[in-house]
């Protein structure tokens, strides 16, 4: 760090719980929304060390920690946090790598509203999450100030002459890969698209996650020798059992995530103009699309945009549409907001950036003309009725509501499945009813020696699940590769 | 990187790449292809593997200029290379034997063909070939069906070579023996799938095409490439690309196939004039 350690200012260190109860919540720095409805750069622009320090100073350290409890990966928040108002960004990251080896990835997409800032007293006292202690934020300060002076990579021990395999690079894979390696084996990642980091490259767009980030662990992973092979399509370019018994890797990580697009099943949907979110964010992430000059690929250009769903990739759609330049966008839900499983932040940045919400509506059909494109979309109107399974107010059709919205295009962002192809091209693996792969608790598949992790396991889920799973998932590797001697 | 050993031209836009991707020609079967890129924002372009040699470890393209990346493709030389290639991707041909099969391939529609009728042959069948184009110099791959082919019927569409017909006219007399082919393989622009599907469909013989949608990803993950078959979506790049062409909605299909044309023509058109091409009416 560029100051050097320094114990917590004296004038905070004593401060009773109801002085820090009273320090107001800091807010991010932002860009403006104006501005940036017209550039793809980062919306969040991060704590300084002031704000960071304050920010920190809130946390009253509670012994019982409940907002441990809240994060998967059980990252030890209020001794993390101490070292930030203690000025210890050093000790600060320490603790974090024990548990999170992506926290700048995680500190920016994590939904801490729902995992760790749900259960913390701060916000329990003041009666209001949103006024919980921003430990998000803070593990970003951290993680930033890290990035910018260099991530050391972490020791490896000497090499073992044992390789193991990992299938994909999106956090899962990434995570195994690193906690493989530490212990010495070669690890070879293989990853079926020409750019690695998964999901976190193709799909979560540059203003909410910079490639730059997701490049550096990425790097990090390199200088510690792990191999990657782009463009290769496990059960395609080579077999899952070719691989084992041809290749010499003792030992696979499967992590190859949830990308089968849901498509709704209704009349229209394989119209022109209609398009899965996979497919909308991919050409302009992945691709480049939103920088015509540079990239070949194409994406539409849409005047009117109907993004169908509510999580994380409706908004990031939706947001994207608006970058593009379409006239109007809107985010159609059939419950409503509260019930959005996208994170706050991002229905928040979504609505200043001029989105239009149609809560409690759905589509029926979309209609096109004669050419075969999107002319508009036929919407029900719905209202919530009693709880589902997931214990979600069920959204029930209000007959004879129907009425048309004038849209020429049509995203479908209502969730993805796991990917098919490696359980297609390997007979031996077993998967549960939604095609997840089945996994013993320590991520072991059916098939011995193949673990798997992330979302080909849990379905669409979250990033840091899918780290938890991979470091899981590598410590079984590990002992895996010691058993069998 | 894979590096392009052999560059051949085979007519006035069409040119075969044989290219170094061991672990490809190892694994592909016929009816598969790859995704090649040339930078990392390059458009990603879907090209049947024409043929293979495990081997020396190579795969043959053969392709058609029709827009950016086929023309930029068309540049390059010999040695030098494709950044990207992946495959091999999409689900093998079936390969039986049927009896008598008739390949039929139209224009740059041979070149996906020529696997397929060199397996169904190996396993046994008669095969009967149609090769059509529109005008003789677009006429691929000739001599290669030629030495595979039991009987060969060549056609353009101006009669400047073989019989002034489209492949539909010789599809449908084959239809009217008995007995008639046993199947179908018909590929080439979607128009002339879906003429041949409308050809064979009153004779009741089996016809599989080889659908050519817009590709990205190629791996099943973005439904950029979804058609209708039977009422039903599937995505070509895994499911496909072989499907019944009886079954497709090829009218929905050829709409996808324009979505992004205002945006293809401009680039097409910047590269005709880089290249000093002159665009035909
Ligand atoms: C648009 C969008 C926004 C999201 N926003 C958030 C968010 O804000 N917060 C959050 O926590 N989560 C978010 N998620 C979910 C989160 O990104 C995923 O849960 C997470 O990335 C899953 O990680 P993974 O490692 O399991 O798989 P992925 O990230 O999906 O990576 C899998 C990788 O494997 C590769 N692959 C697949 N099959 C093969 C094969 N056969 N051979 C070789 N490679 C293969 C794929 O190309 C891919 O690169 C979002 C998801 C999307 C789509
Ligand atoms: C599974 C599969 C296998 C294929 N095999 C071959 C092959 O062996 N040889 C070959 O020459 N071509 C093949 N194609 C077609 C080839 O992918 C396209 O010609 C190529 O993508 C055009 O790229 P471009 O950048 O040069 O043209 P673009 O600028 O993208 O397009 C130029 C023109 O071609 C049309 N077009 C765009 N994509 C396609 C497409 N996929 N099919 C037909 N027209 C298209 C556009 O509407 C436009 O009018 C195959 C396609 C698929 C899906
Ligand atoms: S990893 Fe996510 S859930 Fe855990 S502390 Fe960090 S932001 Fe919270
Ligand atoms: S619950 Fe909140 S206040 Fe308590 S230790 Fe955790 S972050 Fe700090
Ligand atoms: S090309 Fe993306 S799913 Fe087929």
């Amino acid at each position: 760090m560029a100051q050097p350690a320094q114990k917590e200012n004296p004038s905070t260190a004593g401060l009773r719980p109801r002085d820090r109860l009273a320090i107001p919540p800091q807010p991010m720095p932002e860009q403006d929304p104006a501005a940036r409805r017209r550039n793809f750069s980062e919306v969040a622009l991060g704590y300084t060390a002031e704000q960071a320090r304050q920010e920190a100073t809130r946390c009253l350290r509670c012994r019982n920690k409940p907002c441990v409890a809240g994060c998967p990966v059980r990252i030890d928040i209020p001794a993390f946090i101490k070292a930030v108002a203690e000025g210890d960004c050093g000790a600060a990251i320490a603790v974090i790598k024990r548990n999170s080896l992506l926290p700048a990835i995680c500190g920016r997409v994590c939904p801490q509203e729902t995992q760790c800032q749900a259960p913390c007293t701060v916000g329990k006292s003041l009666k209001d999450t949103a006024k919980s202690v921003s430990i998000g934020r803070l593990e970003r300060y951290v993680a930033d100030l890290e990035r910018a002076r260099g991530i050391a990579p972490p020791p490896v021990k000497p090499d073992t002459g044992r390789r193991v395999a990992v299938v994909g690079s999106g956090p899962a894979g990434l995570v195994a890969a690193a906690d493989v390696r530490r212990e010495g084996h070669a690890v070879t990642i293989f990853e079926a698209f020409h750019k690695p980091g998964g999901v976190m490259v193709y799909g979560i767009p540059e203003f909410r996650l910079p490639k730059a980030i997701v490049q550096a662990e990425i790097d990090t992973l390199a200088a510690m020798g792990v191999e990657l092979r782009t463009s290769f399509l496990v059960g395609r370019t080579r077999t899952l059992r070719d691989l084992m018994a041809k290749d010499g890797y003792e030992a696979v990580f499967v992590g190859a995530g949830a990308g089968l697009p849901r498509f709704m099943g209704v009349e229209g949907e394989n119209l022109v103009g209609v398009l899965s979110a996979n497919e909308y964010l991919t050409r302009v992430n992945l691709m480049g699309a939103c920088n015509p000059v540079t990239a070949d690929t194409p994406v539409m250009r849409s005047r009117r945009v109907a993004v169908v769903g509510g999580g994380n990739v409706a908004m990031d759609a939706a947001r994207t549409a608006v970058r593009l330049g379409a006239e109007s966008v809107h985010v159609v839900y059939r419950r409503t907001e509260a019930e959005m499983p996208a994170r706050i932040e991002e229905v928040h940045h979504a609505h200043e950036e001029g989105v239009v919400f149609r809560l409690l509506q759905n589509p029926k059909r979309i209609v096109g003309g004669a050419d075969g494109r999107v002319t508009g979309m036929e919407c029900l109107r719905y209202r919530l009725g009693e709880p589902d399974r997931s214990g979600r107010p069920r959204p029930v059709a209000i007959e004879g509501s129907e009425f048309m919205l004038d849209v020429d295009t049509v995203i479908v962002a209502i969730g993805n499945a796991p990917n098919p192809l490696i359980k297609r091209t390997t007979a031996e693996l077993k998967t549960n009813e939604w095609g997840g792969l089945l996994v013993d608790d320590k991520g072991m598949t059916s098939m011995p020696g193949v673990f798997a992790g992330g979302d080909i396991v849990l379905g669409s889920a979250t990033v840091i699940e899918a780290m938890g799973q991979g470091r899981v998932a590598a410590a079984a590797i590990n002992e895996y590769l010691e058993e069998k001697g | 990187m894979h590096r392009i050993v052999r560059k051949e031209q085979l007519s006035a836009e069409v040119f075969r790449l044989t290219v170094e991707a061991p672990l490809i020609a190892g694994e592909r079967r016929p009816g598969q292809f790859i995704i090649l890129q040339l930078g990392t924002y390059a458009e990603r372009i879907p090209l049947t593997i024409a043929d293979a040699d495990p081997a020396a470890g190579n795969i043959t393209l053969v392709f058609q200029v029709v827009g950016r990346t086929t023309h930029l493709l068309a540049e390059l030389k010999e040695g030098d290379a494709i950044p990207v290639v992946l495959g091999p991707l999409g689900t093998p041909t079936h390969v039986a034997k049927y009896g008598t099969v008739a390949g039929v391939g139209g224009g740059i529609g041979a070149a996906p063909l020529y696997p397929i009728a060199q397996a169904m042959k190996r396993a046994g069948n008669r095969l009967i070939v149609v090769l059509g184009a529109r005008r003789r110099e677009l006429l691929i791959l000739e001599d290669e069906m030629r030495t595979l082919a039991d009987e060969m019927i060549v056609c353009t569409d101006d009669g400047s070579y073989g019989r002034k017909a489209l492949v539909t006219g010789p599809l449908k007399e084959l239809c009217a023996r008995t007995p008639p082919p046993d199947l179908v393989v018909a590929i080439g622009p979607p128009v002339m799938m879906k003429f041949c599907a409308e050809t064979t469909r009153p004779f009741g013989v089996r016809t599989v095409v080889s659908l050519n949608t817009i590709m990205v990803d190629g791996t099943g993950m973005c439904g950029g490439c979804r058609v209708t078959v039977g009422g039903e979506t599937k995505f070509v790049c895994v499911d496909g690309p072989e499907f019944d062409g009886h079954k497709v909605d090829f009218d929905n299909m050829m709409s996808r196939l324009r979505s992004y044309r205002e945006r293809e023509e401009e680039s097409h058109h910047k590269c005709h004039l880089a290249l000093g091409i002159k665009e035909e009416e």
